[in-house]
């Protein structure tokens, strides 16, 4: 079960009639249990690469293999909720066969269970972005994409969220798909780093992060985030 | 209380109304109310108003079924909205009495054709009111629903159909009062019972009192039903909203 994302091309027909590149050629590939970070400057077309390995786009040339019957687990990046289902039908909905002991867990996990019975127009951004993680990680996924999950919200919530993710995501084996601005979360959270380059998107440059997640200190940190920082003046 | 307090204010004018024009053009409320109770004690008040009301329920649940599922698919499909719109602004436009002649001319003073006939007046406005719904229907929520893969039934009942819910009850009330005036017009042209017929029977001899009788009844009906089955539906569709302090 892997997820392999080849796309040869995609162009975009503006209201003007003019036709605009979006993604360059590009190609990887992710297996259980790696999380793949996808990081790019704003309106580098990131969003509409995950469109389509989401298979809500079909307008584009190449092809995406994902296993047919693989689960998806979404957090977009508004949360997209149901105003009119309270949090945990939200959850429900989406996530049918969670078992009510997971369904606890999880809304204890990212502390919810004061909310269960809230609408979302009466949730705070910050908790909104939560019932949308709980409702990605309940389905259970195979795939699982984050869409700057964390964008917005203060640092110190962004900080206790993150942990949250890797706690999820260590607790099982998922492909994950990370959209980021943050070169923090990416590699505090990544595996694998994408960098993108402005539209239209191609791949700049992959880079493993050998040391496993967990394991990782203040000081690993540190010299990742320096070899990066040389890479990029690099690239440049 | 406060509406208690218009109603009576409302008897008030008219009775002082009733004693400047006279007991012939204007009766008093007295004189009224005992026509509604003479004719509710022979039955015949019940069953011109059942007939009515069966009606009305008949063809009202025909348009509004017809109707929204016509505008959902012209909402939700653009050949269906380019091959449909014609149609709809001929129906939207076309006076409600022309179809009712029509009808009974094509299909006889029968029962069926007073009912096509007054579905047909309210249909269009049903299409056009779930039209305009279903084009305001949020793409990224179908956009969830889809990345989620929840089946096409659950989707609808739980992500479409709530967003549909105000634009299904706006519809039901506009289409209510249309269907209301309609009927009668219906009866009083081709049917032998009915509150438009027994309308029609009080303008033929000029009695006011009877006309005032059934008028009334019917418009306590209609203010019953408007208020007891129509707007709880209206509230419950949009308990979710945070309400205004």
């Amino acid at each position: 079960m892997r997820l392999e994302v080849e796309i040869t091309g995609k162009t975009f027909r503006s209201a003007a009639g003019g036709t605009h590149e979006v993604l360059a050629p590009l190609k990887f590939a992710l297996c259980p249990g790696e999380v793949g970070v996808l990081i790019g400057p704003s309106g580098c077309g990131k969003s509409t690469m995950l469109r389509i390995i989401l298979g809500l786009d079909h307008e584009f040339q190449g092809r995406i293999a994902r296993p047919p019957q693989a689960r998806i687990g979404m957090v977009f990046q508004e949360p997209r909720l149901l105003p009119w289902r309270s949090v945990e039908q939200n959850v429900r909905l989406a996530a049918p066969d969670v078992t009510d002991a997971k369904l606890s867990e999880l809304f204890r996990i990212l502390e919810l269970q004061a909310h269960r019975d809230h609408f979302p127009g009466e949730l705070s951004l910050g908790l909104a972005r939560r019932v949308a993680l709980a409702r990605a990680f309940a389905v259970d996924p195979d795939l699982l994409v984050l869409d700057e999950p964390l964008a917005s919200l203060d640092d110190a919530l962004a900080g206790r969220l993150r942990d949250e993710i890797a706690t999820l995501v260590a607790s099982r084996p998922v492909m994950t798909l990370l959209v980021t601005h943050s070169l923090d979360d990416a590699i505090r959270l990544g595996d694998r780093l994408f960098f993108l380059s402005p539209r239209p998107a191609r791949i700049v440059q992959d880079v493993p992060i050998a040391i496993p997640r967990a394991m990782r200190s203040e000081a690993d940190l540190g010299r990742i985030r320096a070899e990066l920082a040389a890479l990029q003046l690099e690239s440049k | 209380m406060l509406r208690l307090l218009s109603f009576a204010l409302f008897l008030v004018i008219w009775w002082i109304a009733a004693l400047f024009v006279g007991g012939a053009k204007l009766p008093s409320p007295p004189a009224v109310l005992q026509v509604m109770i003479a004719e509710a004690s022979s039955g015949a008040l019940f069953l011109h108003l059942g007939a009515t009301l069966a009606r009305v329920a008949l063809a009202f649940t025909l348009a509004m079924s017809l109707g929204s599922a016509i505008g959902y698919l012209m909402g939700r499909v653009k050949l269906a909205d380019r091959l449909g719109d014609p149609w709809l602004i001929l129906l939207l436009n076309l006076p409600a009495l022309v179809v009712i002649v029509l009808a009974y001319i094509w299909a006889g003073l029968t029962e069926a054709a007073a009912i096509a006939a007054i579905a047909i007046n309210k249909l269009p406005t049903a299409v056009v009111t779930l039209r305009e719904g279903t084009r305001a229907l949020d793409r990224s929520l179908d956009e969830m629903a889809s990345v989620f893969a929840m089946p096409r039934w659950r989707a609808f009942r739980h992500v479409v159909l709530p967003q549909l819910a105000p634009y299904i009850a706006a519809a039901a009330r506009s289409g209510l009062s249309l269907v209301w005036k309609i009927v009668l017009v219906a009866e009083l042209l081709g049917r032998p019972n009915g509150v438009g017929f027994e309308i029609g029977v009080a303008f033929q001899l000029f009695d006011t009192p009877r006309l005032l009788a059934y008028s009334l009844t019917f418009a306590a009906v209609v203010l019953v039903i408007e208020t007891l089955l129509v707007q709880p539906f209206e509230a419950r569709a949009t308990r979710w909203r945070p309400r205004a302090a």
